[in-house]
């Protein structure tokens, strides 16, 4: 089967985890890593492993566009922005893991159908990942008029970007609580453990339902969107049975990596890749489909 | 007016919100705060218990939105100053600047006590507000004294005026106080608090520590009223610094009107030690689990305190209140197999 060209902007952590993810993808193939240090393990990394590297930034990508077709963004919101003007220019899919969400958010499991055709799709936050589709599944039985999450992340796995602009997951994750997860309200909370050796990725989900009733529909569809998470993410699994009380639901999630970069603490920080490389892999099964 | 040896700081109607299941009224808030500002209390703290922005199903809704009780607090103050918490990755910078227009003069912007560094945002506004601005490391039983000193030098290169030692699971003992309290003094050019909990009958004893060692900031509670067994007792503290010879610039017998004639009333249960937060003193667990562990225990049939010794054991940290549940229902699973 033809594949569809990969390049990944931002050599750091998150740009080489997402390497290793789209090597195991069967529609993608990785094809360039690009960063602004030559230096940089993820461009050695990327060398050593037979993939073209472009040490000059987004510059050099631009001479080398027939590289290709989908372009994974993990730098910063700001630099964000410019690549996508570029890239979006030059008829080229864009895959945004930065704060920036100038595309739509998008989740696996939820939304992915509606943004096949948008030239760029934003992958939310790490919470978001990991929460969206629990309230999803329980907003498709009963109306939720509000859904809070909780993340609580291991220190190690809260990088310098994330720490800075702390607020920033809060905005967006809230946002997207209500856009793609169907609450009518949202709020996001971020918790940082330093416990060592260092905790799995954990969250929670408390959603308060229009009604009481629905309970055994709740906790099927809750069942059955864990599984489907479970497809790009294995180590995502319930703590427990969700807990009712009144129109109140919580649910108690967590998250482990597959540890192909990071170590498989850093759940939060393999389920933004993991669901990077599954939208781009649906992508471009879409894509090649229309071809035909 | 004679010199104040350091401020007294109230957080009855913040650390109180615990307590009182965050259920504080405009009318309990304007009375407390009358009694305060006219017992000469410079800065008292009003929020929900978890800072701004703290209302959640997580922590509790609050029955009154905190901005109209900063508001209503503000209102009847002629000298004190109303003081927010406010924690990083639950409050944000837009509930700030809320507050500062409900009349807040003081923000505390606390973090765990290892992870300074997602507060400089929230500092640095604070500073730009014009505002008091105090960085507030909670949990600090969890860290080395080096590690405190490198974390309060994070706060104090954001713009931080006023650095805190917080005790918020009552387990630190009046050595390690001094300690902390003292190591800060030589290694930080701000100011130095301390905010203590009564777990283990220690607040008052940690509080002449954390003085006599130098703190200039140190917190209380009218009756106690706090999360876990409350907090070094405001009025009782007058009485002690006063005994001790220092000048807190508070009036002993106003300030004990305001405990017994406002807050008393409305408590809704004594300040006791009780068995719960013992164990919470005793395991180092943050102290507003302790409601929350109680309603745990009783809906999952499991002991209070086997909760609280595991949740010490996995090293909690504040804000993790989800992880009482999850450890009540698999505590109650394994009992039914």
């Amino acid at each position: 089967m033809k594949k569809l060209k990969v390049g990944i902007i931002g050599s750091g952590n998150i740009g080489t985890d997402l390497m290793y993810k789209i090597e195991r993808s069967d529609a993608l193939q990785m094809s360039v890593m690009v960063g602004i240090d030559p230096e940089s393990e993820g461009l050695k990394r990327a060398a050593e492993r037979g993939y073209e590297v472009v040490a000059n930034g987004i510059d050099g990508l631009m001479e080398k566009l027939e590289l290709v077709d989908i372009v994974f963004d993990a730098t910063s919101a700001k630099a964000h922005k410019h690549h996508s003007e570029l890239l979006v220019a030059a008829g080229k899919k864009v895959i945004d893991l930065t704060p920036a969400a100038i595309g739509p958010f998008t989740v696996p499991t939820v939304n992915l159908d509606e943004h096949f055709e948008k030239p760029n799709l934003n992958m939310v936050t790490c919470g978001g990942q990991a929460t969206i589709p629990i309230v999803n599944a329980i907003s498709r039985v009963v109306e939720v008029e509000y859904a809070e999450i909780v993340a609580t992340v291991a220190s190690k796995s809260a990088g310098p970007g994330t720490r800075a602009n702390i607020d920033e997951f809060t905005h967006t994750t809230s946002k997207a609580i209500e856009q793609v997860g169907g609450a009518k309200k949202g709020k996001a909370i971020i918790i940082l453990n330093p416990a060592e050796p260092p905790i799995l990725m954990r969250d929670t989900v408390h959603a308060l339902m229009a009604d009481e009733g629905q309970e055994q529909a709740v906790i099927k569809s809750i069942n059955d969107m864990v599984k489907e998470v479970q497809s790009y993410v294995p180590g995502y699994r319930l703590r427990g049975a969700p807990q009712f009380d009144g129109r109140k639901v919580s649910v108690f999630l967590e998250v482990e990596g597959a540890g192909d970069f990071f170590p498989p603490y850093s759940g939060n920080l393999d389920i933004m890749t993991a669901a990077a490389a599954k939208v781009a892999n649906e992508m471009a099964k879409q894509l090649m489909a229309a071809e035909v | 007016m004679t010199q104040r040896s350091f401020e007294i700081l109230d957080v009855t109607l913040r650390d109180g919100s615990h307590a009182m299941k965050h259920a504080f009224t405009e009318q309990h808030v304007r009375d407390t705060a009358k009694g305060l500002d006219l017992a000469g209390v410079n800065y008292f703290e009003v929020s929900h218990g978890d800072g701004l922005g703290g209302s959640s199903l997580q922590y509790g809704l609050s029955k009154v939105d905190e901005l109209k009780l900063i508001e209503a607090a503000a209102d009847v103050c002629k000298t004190s100053k109303v003081s927010v918490l406010l924690i990083p990755g639950i409050g944000i910078k837009e509930d700030l600047q809320e507050a500062v227009k409900a009349g807040a003069k003081m923000v505390r912007v606390a973090t765990h006590v290892t992870e300074a560094d997602v507060a400089a945002q929230h500092i640095a506004l604070g500073r730009e507000l014009g505002l008091k601005t105090v960085g507030f490391l909670m949990m600090a039983h969890m860290a080395s004294v080096e590690k405190i000193v490198e974390q309060a030098k994070l706060f104090e290169s954001y713009g931080a005026e006023v650095i805190y030692v917080t005790d918020s699971a009552g387990y630190m003992l009046p050595h390690e106080v001094t300690e902390r309290i003292s190591a800060l003094k030589q290694s930080v050019g701000c100011e130095i608090g301390f905010h203590g909990h009564n777990n283990l009958s220690m607040a008052m004893a940690n509080t002449v520590a954390a003085v006599e060692a130098g703190a200039t900031y140190i917190d209380g509670s009218l009756r106690a009223l706090g999360a876990g067994s409350g907090n070094t007792q405001t009025e009782v503290m007058v009485a002690v610094l006063e005994r001790l010879g220092y000048s807190t610039g508070i009036d002993l017998y106003k300030i004990m009107d305001v405990a017994n004639e406002v807050v008393a009333p409305f408590m809704q249960r004594p300040q006791e030690i009780t068995g719960s937060s013992l164990i919470m003193g005793y395991s180092g667990v943050y102290s507003s689990f302790l409601l929350h562990t109680q309603t745990a225990a009783e809906k999952f049939g499991v002991d209070e305190r086997d909760i609280l010794v595991e949740l010490g054991r996995m090293k909690a940290v504040g804000g993790q209140e989800d992880l009482i549940y999850d450890v009540a229902q698999s505590f109650a699973a394994k009992k039914a197999q």
